[in-house]
């Protein structure tokens, strides 16, 4: 049984949700849940439903692309205070990467199908989402285009 | 070194480094400058698969100390191919030992890369401006390199770590391409292990045996703890990579002028005659390579310059 109160609490000390009305955060945390992944272990998996995002509490994650030699490619790895998945966001609802724990990682989860259901009832709970979420696509989307860049190169 | 070489020294900081346009402005450099002097490689050490690091000793036999300062360059001469514009890399505190690091991206930088211990090399400097050590004592520092640019910042580095106490938090970020390019590995490694110096490191892509970070030098900044209304940063690395490094700082509150860069552009004389270098008004061989970015960052805006 999740409880609310600790799952706000936790959510209220995250980034992601600074600024956020209480409401709207209270909302949320109805599909919140507290998840720790062990070191090694994968919480997703190309092709997988999308089914959830994660808030990092603590912990390193890598983001994975599988590649037919068996050693998978890091392109990305997040931190302590990051978000990761949109994939939630966006049909057909699956993840485009593996995502593995680096170190013992903490996260809070969100319920993406929980999600769906109220941002559509509540246009505004959805606003606050989006309007979360827009930023750090930015930045990502931005930080991959300088990694194309091959930014350490000869000059 | 020999007496006649030492007065060659251009002990700049980049904060002196605004040009002094008037006619009869002093010359740094003096005549002999234009003199190689015939050094001898004395150790010869492997980084990555396309940069290396010569240790170098007077060829006269008479060893002595090579004085210079953190983030000054020397042109070293591969005799009858060309010269190169090489960063000193070593420890400023340890003068006998002139040491360069150097990635082989150049006919004159593959013939110094095929030579061998014993083989000599002409050598003319130091030269330029200095990273601003001592402006930067009661501050916070932060290092910001990436790929090759670390070896320039390496004099910098070993001097703060020398006088540790000066200085506020100290904070080393470095970035190159894979776990395979990160030059200076064992130093980055030993620096990390000092309680009094915060080291991250990331790379732009990786296979799972390497633990660290992936993804772009910039996103460690916001990872760093740093007081930037009192901090210096030295950034050095490719002009694109410094831009964006430059931009995340300022959104991070550093002022212009606490952010310093190491510029470079073809340089072939190293006292500002030929022109080569021009950077606006400026010649990165004579006013820089180090700049405060408030005194370039208009240029660095300049497509083409």
């Amino acid at each position: 049984m999740v409880k609310i109160e600790g799952i706000d609490k936790l959510l209220a000390e995250h980034p992601f949700f600074k600024d956020m009305p209480i409401d709207a955060r209270k909302t949320l945390a109805g599909c919140a849940k507290n998840e720790r992944i062990e070191p090694g272990d994968y919480l997703a998996q190309e092709g997988n439903a999308a089914d959830k995002f994660y808030l990092i509490r603590s912990g390193a994650l890598a983001v994975e692309c599988h590649v037919p030699s068996g050693d998978n490619l890091v392109i990305e790895t997040l931190h302590t205070g990051e978000v990761f998945g949109w994939s939630w966001m966006v049909p057909p609802y699956e993840w485009n990467f593996d995502i593995r724990a680096v170190d013992l990682t903490r996260v809070i989860s969100l319920d993406a199908a929980c999600l769906r259901k109220k941002i559509t009832k509540d246009k505004l709970l959805g606003f606050e989402l989006y309007s979360r979420f827009i930023p750090i696509l930015a930045k990502r989307l931005h930080s991959t285009r300088q990694q194309l860049t091959d930014l350490y190169g000869k000059s | 070194m020999t007496s006649k070489t030492a007065v060659k020294r251009s002990p700049k900081t980049a904060d002196d480094a605004q040009p002094d346009t008037r006619p009869d402005a002093p010359r740094d450099a003096p005549l002999d400058a234009m003199m190689p002097v015939p050094f001898r490689i004395v150790k010869r050490t492997q980084e990555l698969a396309d940069t290396f690091t010569i240790e170098l000793t007077p060829a006269s036999g008479r060893g002595g100390a090579f004085a210079f300062r953190p983030g000054q360059f020397n042109m070293l001469y591969a005799f009858g191919v060309g010269e190169v514009p090489i960063s000193i890399s070593g420890d400023p505190a340890n003068p006998k030992k002139l040491i360069h690091t150097i990635r082989n991206v150049g006919a004159v930088t593959q013939a110094i890369s095929n030579m061998k211990v014993g083989d000599e090399i002409g050598v003319r400097g130091p030269f330029g401006s200095a990273w601003p050590v001592e402006k930067a004592e009661g501050s916070d520092v932060l290092i910001i390199t990436g790929g090759i640019g670390l070896a320039p910042l390496r004099p910098a580095i070993d001097h703060v770590l020398a006088n540790r106490g000066k200085y506020g938090r100290f904070v080393i970020l470095y970035g190159a391409r894979s776990p395979a390019d990160v030059l200076f590995m064992e130093q980055l490694t030993a620096w990390r292990g000092r309680l009094d110096t915060y080291v991250d490191v990331t790379v732009d892509h990786a296979t799972r045996d390497w633990a660290g970070n992936v993804g772009v030098v910039t996103r460690l900044i916001e990872r760093a703890n740093f007081d930037a209304y009192h901090a210096k940063a030295f950034i050095c690395g490719p002009e694109l990579m410094m831009r964006f490094t430059i931009k995340e700082l300022s959104s991070r509150g550093l002022k212009d002028e606490d952010i310093y860069v190491s510029m470079e552009r073809n340089m072939k004389c190293a006292i500002g005659h030929c022109g080569h270098c021009q950077f606006g008004g400026k010649f990165v061989c004579k006013d820089g390579p180090v700049f405060p970015y408030s005194s370039v960052n208009a240029l660095l805006k300049v497509r083409g310059l």
